[in-house]
């Protein structure tokens, strides 16, 4: 390539330098020179049929469209002469024939391309008095509200479709003017990115429905901000009206989240508004949980923090929790003498905790992940779990590279899978020790011996340049991950390919980094807490029901414990087992930082008004900490917090070193039946699973026990058949979901849905009998 | 030259005599007398006096809250929220005029697309405190089209005669 090379092009009589093989408006765009567009965008494929950005060039007969013409060396172009300015209010004229002038009704309306350009290109008025096209609407889902009559045939939603999000769910039927832009299939649009076509579409074709006739474009201020549901750390602006939330778009950061964010970042700001938002705080009296002042409520939870055994004290933490408020937290339980304090509610094997490296992350840049010529997910629905980490490696895949699984649930991936290992849970330990026989590494006393399949995905990590190992949600909630944990990193040594994690929420780095977790100084971790019971429990923004990878030991330690939460919303655990709540603004209310899977640190402001009387957590804590005597707690800001955080954490290193590859013993066994655990896309936090539009997705969780046909048939039940699942002591009643992406032998039944806090730990032995 | 004429004017105080005329003519005149309130001046069809929310002839509200009279008005009176009403139409759940603030420049009325917010001719009013819990100095949107639905027949007369001015 001669990407070196630059050559000298002459625009408006100003001249430019360019690369050769640019199209003449990236040049343009570069040198702020205006060209009017609609189809073409810089993130998507050049398709040149919206024909806004006719510029006149040199020697050409004909204006020629600035997106799709390469530049040349000495090339003369004009935007705006007159041929160049006649053909562009051509173009506009007939753009504008068949759109509706429903700007008054139209959502896009003081935000919209089409207005903005018909404004500096066209024609005070339209010479166009026959009728104009109409074209029926169609329902695509909850996210996306559709008025296919203001469709411009800019496809921008479509390509987005074929080339970001890897399926093809818009598509464009008919031609000329019956052409319309459409699903095939209703409801249908389930891609987890789906809501940026809203801001690719340059009209009001595609409009956000939460969103849908609530406010105008100019009533909102934006603030900036960082989204807080995965550790992409996707950049948004946040537009508020009168305090509250009224959307997210994205921010570009190339190196973050390119110009993308993923439905979840988008529409859980839902959730924000739910009914049992808490806008009090809340006391326990005479047994049940009254509304109470902030001093009275402040004076009570510092009295149950000093007057609890140090020993006996802990506090669990959500991932998805601000720098500053994990610093100020385990502060002050470390002032107070105690180091149990743990923010991996989901992660259920300790036994390698000796072994944790010390701040564990990706393994590479998220612009490396482009690059890799094999990846080996373990454990991982990464499209679901980290949707713009997944595009990034779908990157990967079209530009050659491998993509491996060891999963034990078949999930779909946008992209081919060149091998896939799907087994029971059981089986991911010895699939992973196969694939480890096989290149010749230390199979860490799992008897395994390399099958063709493992065979296969050694050779392509081995044979790659690049490339990443990958454990994801699940293997972290695998009663094994201790193991699954060796025995990825045998295989990435032996394979000579870099060990990533892909951690819960957008601050599992930052917790790591600024100590929310015991044993750096011998506390308890949470499955310790949990068996050894405490005095007093501080949870802060965990739902102990939904946030825990074992509902059953979760509800021995908050029924023993007197409990402390700090918390956005009430939910049923917290209004039966907690004593002192403290309303604390949510990620979108309050000031602070979040560090993500690659190690940037993001501080951001509060863009909307706590609700009610609730306050930002940090704050909470720094009054704590004053009235538990605590030295230290003078803080003015949570900028004052960030940079004493800062100062202790120095310089950021990022390392999946494990310390000690000692490995162990293998505790899943194959059973008769054992269940598939993992937590689906919008059930990861309070917010997102409080965010209406997105429960009633197709990734929506739909309650039910999925098993395999085969099972299902072998037991005697048919789909929709209510049937009893039993683990341990615990049981539970849902209708049966057939699902063949489920191996057999196996119930998939995930935590943080309605119903798994009726079970015990995600993954083991259940059984399961018609109702 | 000039000066001079003007000094002679000044000296004969030729300026006030001519107004002292004017005075003098109405002084002897017959008496004009407005017997107000059973008497009223007549109001011109581009009056701008209390607001009103109009209707189409099928009884359907024409505000579909577009929001452009809240974005133009100067006096920052107009407060819209809006969502889409059951069946699916846009439509506001609150339009407030505070009539404190309104300055009554007419805006609003010229902004709307659907001619839904305009101004009759009434300018009899008055509000007997300014407690903000009653707030009775707030145009709600009850009220508003409570004044549309009375006043339909002249508004709709005095936009017809309009029309060919617009």
């Amino acid at each position: 390539m001669s990407d070196q090379q630059t050559i000298t092009i002459e625009v408006d009589g100003k001249k430019l330098e360019a690369t050769p093989g640019q199209m003449l408006i990236e040049v343009t765009d570069a040198a702020g020179i205006t060209v009017p567009r609609f189809c073409y965008h810089k993130k998507l494929s050049v398709a040149a049929n919206c024909r806004m950005c006719l510029v006149e060039v040199e020697n050409a007969p004909k204006p020629l469209p600035a997106c799709a013409t390469p530049v040349a060396d000495g090339m003369k172009a004009w935007t705006c002469s007159p041929l160049a300015r006649q053909a562009q209010k051509g173009t506009m004229e007939f753009l504008l024939i068949n759109h509706p002038l429903d700007c008054p009704i139209c959502d896009q309306g003081g935000e919209c391309e089409l207005q903005d350009v018909a404004m500096g290109f066209g024609e005070g008025v339209s010479r166009f008095s026959e009728g104009k096209r109409v074209v029926p609407s169609q329902n695509i889902g909850s996210l996306i509200a559709t008025d296919m009559t203001r469709c411009i045939h800019c496809t921008r939603c479509v390509r987005f479709g074929d080339e970001i999000a890897g399926i093809r769910e818009l598509g464009a039927t008919g031609r000329g003017e019956h052409m319309k832009i459409g699903v095939y299939v209703e409801n249908s649009v389930s891609s987890e990115l789906s809501g940026n076509i809203i801001d690719l579409c340059p009209v009001g074709a595609l409009t956000s429905k939460p969103f849908r006739y609530r406010a105008r474009a100019w009533e909102l201020t934006t603030h900036e901000s960082v989204a807080s549901h995965d550790g992409v750390g996707s950049n948004i602006h946040v537009h508020v009206r009168n305090h509250q939330v009224m959307r997210v778009v994205p921010k570009d950061n190339e190196a973050v989240n390119e110009t993308w964010i993923s439905d979840r970042d988008r529409f859980s700001y839902q959730g924000l508004y739910s009914e049992d938002r808490l806008e009090k705080p809340m006391l326990r009296k005479n047994g049940q949980l009254q509304e109470a002042e902030w001093q009275e409520a402040l004076l009570a939870a510092a009295e149950a923090l000093k007057s609890a055994k140090a020993d006996r004290l802990g506090a669990l933490v959500s991932p998805g929790s601000t720098l500053e408020e994990m610093y100020l937290l385990q502060k002050l339980l470390r002032g107070l003498g105690s180091s149990n304090i743990d923010h991996r509610l989901r992660q259920s094997d300790f036994r390698g905790d000796a072994a944790d490296p010390a701040a564990p992350w990706l393994g590479q840049r998220f612009a490396d992940l482009e690059n890799n010529q094999a990846v080996l997910l373990i454990g991982s629905w990464l499209r679901k779990d980290q949707p713009l980490l997944n595009h990034r490696v779908r990157k990967s895949v079209l530009a050659g590279g491998q993509v491996m699984v060891i999963n034990s649930v078949d999930y779909e991936f946008n992209y081919e899978l060149s091998n896939k290992l799907i087994g029971t849970p059981a089986d991911m330990v010895t699939g992973l020790a196969g694939v480890a026989a096989a290149l010749g590494a230390d199979t860490a006393g799992v008897d395994a011996t390399a099958d063709a399949a493992h065979q296969a995905i050694a050779d392509n990590l081995k044979a790659a340049d690049q490339g990443l190992v990958l454990l994801g949600s699940v293997a972290q909630m695998h009663p094994d991950f201790s193991l699954l944990r060796v025995l990825a990193d045998n295989i990435a040594k032996a394979a000579g390919v870099d060990l990533g994690f892909v951690g819960e929420g957008a601050n599992s780095t930052g917790a790591w980094l600024v100590g929310a977790v015991p044993h750096q100084d011998e506390g308890m971790s949470v499955a310790a807490m949990q068996e050894q019971g405490l005095d007093a429990c501080v949870l802060l923004n965990v739902e102990p029901e939904f946030d825990s990878v074992n509902p059953a030991a979760m509800a021995g330690l908050v029924s023993d414990a007197r409990v402390l939460a700090l918390t956005t919303h009430l939910g049923s655990w917290m209004n039966q087992h907690a004593d002192i709540v403290l309303p604390v603004a949510a990620s979108l209310e309050t000031s602070g930082t979040f560090v993500n899977l690659q190690g940037d640190v993001q501080s951001f402001n509060g863009a909307a008004r706590p609700a009610g009387e609730a306050r930002p957590a940090w704050k909470v804590l720094r009054v704590l900490g004053n009235l538990a005597d605590q030295q230290g707690f003078d803080y003015e800001s949570s900028r004052d917090v960030l940079d004493e955080a800062m100062q202790a954490i120095g310089e950021i290193k990022l390392d999946n070193g494990l310390k000690d590859a000692k490995a162990t013993a293998v505790t899943l066994q194959a059973e008769d039946l054992q269940r598939i655990g993992g937590v689906p896309i919008y059930n990861v936090d309070m917010l997102t699973r409080r965010a209406d539009a997105l429960q009633h997705t197709p990734d929506g969780w739909k309650a039910g026990l999925r098993v395999n046909s085969l099972l299902a048939h072998a037991l005697g039940l048919e789909n929709g058949d209510s049937a009893v699942l039993r683990q341990g002591g615990a049981q539970l009643t849902l209708p049966v979901l057939m699902d063949d992406r489920v191996p057999g032998a196996c119930v998939w039944m995930p935590a943080g849905v309605p119903g798994s806090e009726l079970l015990g730990e995600g993954f083991g032995a259940v059984s399961l009998e018609k109702a | 030259m000039k000066t001079v004429i003007h000094y002679i004017r000044s000296l004969f105080l030729l300026e006030l005599f001519k107004g002292m005329s004017v005075t003098g003519r109405y002084l002897f005149r017959k008496k004009f007398t407005l017997n107000y309130p059973e008497q009223k001046a007549p109001v011109s069809p581009r009056f701008r006096g209390l607001h009103a929310q109009r209707r189409y002839p099928n009884g359907e509200e024409r505000c579909i809250a577009c929001k452009l009279c809240e974005a133009v008005c100067p006096a920052n009176a107009i407060t819209i929220e809006a969502e889409p009403r059951d069946d699916g139409s846009r439509r506001t759940t609150r339009y407030d005029i505070d009539l404190f603030k309104c300055i009554f420049c007419g805006y609003c009325e010229e902004s709307c697309p659907v001619d839904a917010i305009v101004e009759t001719r009434v300018y009899e009013y008055h509000f007997e405190d300014t407690d903000k819990v009653a707030g009775n100095y707030i145009m709600t949107k009850e009220k508003l089209l409570a004044m549309g639905d009375k006043y339909e027949a002249q508004l709709a007369e005095d936009r017809a005669a309009q029309a060919k001015y617009r």
